[in-house]
């Protein structure tokens, strides 16, 4: 009956009985969330990834602002009927600079996580605008005011700045020239395309909003829509080695 | 506290558990039995868990259990095989030329059923879910083609899309008259009266078609040609029926020569594969349009 009196000095003490309880749950934390730092199964690296580009982060944040995650997911699960509908299952890599990510919970619409170049920027555009003028029984919410919406450029810089602290390996010339960069992805025809392109080769330049006096919100949100899913090539990645 | 010793409670004759604060004394109820073993039961399930499945972490790597699950193992082997079974009669419709899928029932309701679903998901946005499409997005159902209705012909836009992210992709991009001031105001409201008059549109009064018919043989017949037809195999647009994508008003014809607006249709073949693309081709063939 000894073990019975040692249990009382849990009991009888409530100090005692926290330290108890706060070392019980560390060690269960600690088995299930430290391994993900270290595994490699569960940090591989891939081919193709690469940060953000301004005007792809304010569309993003776009994304966020207007609560897009609530209906939409940006996750492909690994189940048959996902793959054929939507393409190769998400990697934890795609969303490696994804500040938090929008993996979402919920599917009110569709996944969106390869959802660029599914549709033309012309599409996109109409279908935030009014997406009943393209898809009459839709439930989404119009989004016309993106339209109208200059591109607010304060404290890009900063944004940029605040993701290289966390990790996202964006170059002292990226985060200087952010501002610029952020007008000039696009206006695909001006002098300060070229020298973006430069700093962000093999990413989209376009007008996304079909709107060439001014770059809107619009434009930020369908150059991000259009670049989702497209890093990683699919046809170069390594199924067998990242089995899990 | 004392040593536990069984003790029955006076007024309910239910057992204590031999507690005791300040007189208070706690009955003993003890779980339901039922609940107890499956308790008991579902521990030891974990411990076979642990050894058929993933589980424990270590150093590094894992537990990989002795059944070696991965799910990312498992999909791949059941997408790969859904693949290869359609592969099977996709090969056969590859081969097939439109006549014999036409001919043979089962070549046919394979792409048909193929196809369809195909298009729900991908075409159905742009085109619609019937086919006839929206402004700015082409009906394909009526006999109205810009690139060719044929079936080779369906395969190839659908592959490569219209002026998309692809090398193959069919171009065609028609001068901004107006705004890159290639006509002066007056000969564009000429040739789009002269335009909409062929098409059997309302014209604006006053307007000389005569002049208008100049202007479209100088800037227009070159792709559109002298009997404004058009041509497939440049991607220029029929003038003759008023099938126009982008309205179907001669104010609509002046915006549309003044400053043009081009879709884009994107590049299918990466994304859906060379038999379902093929699927989609006799399906769109099949939706009435097809020649």
């Amino acid at each position: 009956m000894s073990a019975w009196k040692k249990h009382q000095i849990f009991e009888k003490n409530s100090l005692i009985l926290i330290v108890g309880i706060v070392i019980m749950i560390s060690i269960g934390g600690l088995v299930e969330i430290v391994p993900l730092y270290y595994l490699k199964s569960t940090i591989e690296k891939t081919e193709g990834m690469r940060p953000y580009t301004p005007l792809e982060l304010v569309g993003r944040n776009i994304y966020v602002r207007e609560g897009c995650y609530a209906c939409h997911s940006q996750q492909i699960r690994p189940m048959r009927d996902e793959l054929e509908r939507y393409g190769n299952y998400s990697l934890a890599a795609e969303s490696m600079y994804d500040r938090p990510f929008q993996w979402g919970s919920k599917r009110t619409g569709p996944d969106l996580a390869r959802v660029g170049g599914k549709y033309s920027d012309e599409w996109q555009r109409d279908h935030l605008i009014n997406p009943r003028s393209v898809s009459p029984t839709s439930v989404m919410p119009g989004y016309p005011f993106l339209m109208d919406a200059k591109l607010s450029t304060i404290e890009i810089e900063n944004h940029l700045k605040v993701n290289a602290m966390y990790g996202v390996p964006y170059s002292e010339e990226q985060i200087a020239s952010a501002k610029v960069d952020l007008l000039a992805q696009a206006e695909p025809d001006s002098d300060a395309a070229e020298a973006f392109e430069e700093r962000y080769p093999g990413v989209l330049i376009r007008d996304f909003d079909g709107n060439a006096k001014e770059v809107t919100e619009m434009d930020a949100l369908v150059a991000y829509l259009q670049m989702l899913g497209t890093l990683v090539d699919f046809s170069l990645y390594d199924e067998k080695a990242n089995l899990r | 506290m004392a040593e536990y010793k069984k003790e029955i409670d006076q007024v309910t004759g239910v057992e204590t558990t031999g507690h005791e604060w300040d007189g208070l004394k706690e009955l003993n109820h003890p779980l339901p039995k039922w609940w107890l073993y499956m308790f008991y039961a579902s521990i030891v399930w974990s411990v076979i868990y642990w050894v058929l499945m993933p589980s424990w972490p270590l150093v590094n790597g894992y537990t990989k259990g002795l059944l070696d699950y991965s799910q990312r193992a498992v999909v791949t082997a059941e997408f790969n095989a859904a693949e290869a079974e359609r592969a099977e009669t996709g090969k056969m419709l590859l081969e097939a030329s439109l006549e014999e899928i036409r001919d043979t029932p089962e070549l046919l309701e394979f792409a048909m059923a193929q196809g369809k679903v195909a298009f729900g998901d991908n075409c159905a946005p742009c085109h619609g879910a019937g086919a006839t499409g929206f402004e700015g997005y082409p009906n394909l159902q009526d006999d109205s083609w810009i690139w060719g209705g044929d079936l080779d012909t369906l395969a190839t836009t659908i592959s490569y899309g219209v002026r998309a992210e692809h090398d193959d992709t069919r171009y065609a991009e028609m001068p901004a008259f107006g705004r890159d001031e290639m006509l002066e105001k007056d000969e564009i409201i000429q040739v789009a009266n002269y335009v909409g008059s062929v098409a059997g549109l309302p014209t604006r009064q006053g307007v000389d078609l005569e002049a208008g018919k100049v202007v479209y043989e100088e800037n227009c017949a070159a792709c559109h040609m002298e009997d404004a037809k058009g041509s497939t195999e440049t991607g220029s647009p029929n003038l003759t029926a008023p099938t126009y994508l982008y309205g179907k008003s001669v104010e609509d014809i002046i915006a549309q020569v003044d400053a043009p607006r081009h879709g884009v249709m994107p590049a299918w073949i990466d994304r859906l594969g060379e038999t379902t693309v093929k699927s989609l081709a006799v399906y769109v063939h099949s939706l009435g349009g097809g020649q």
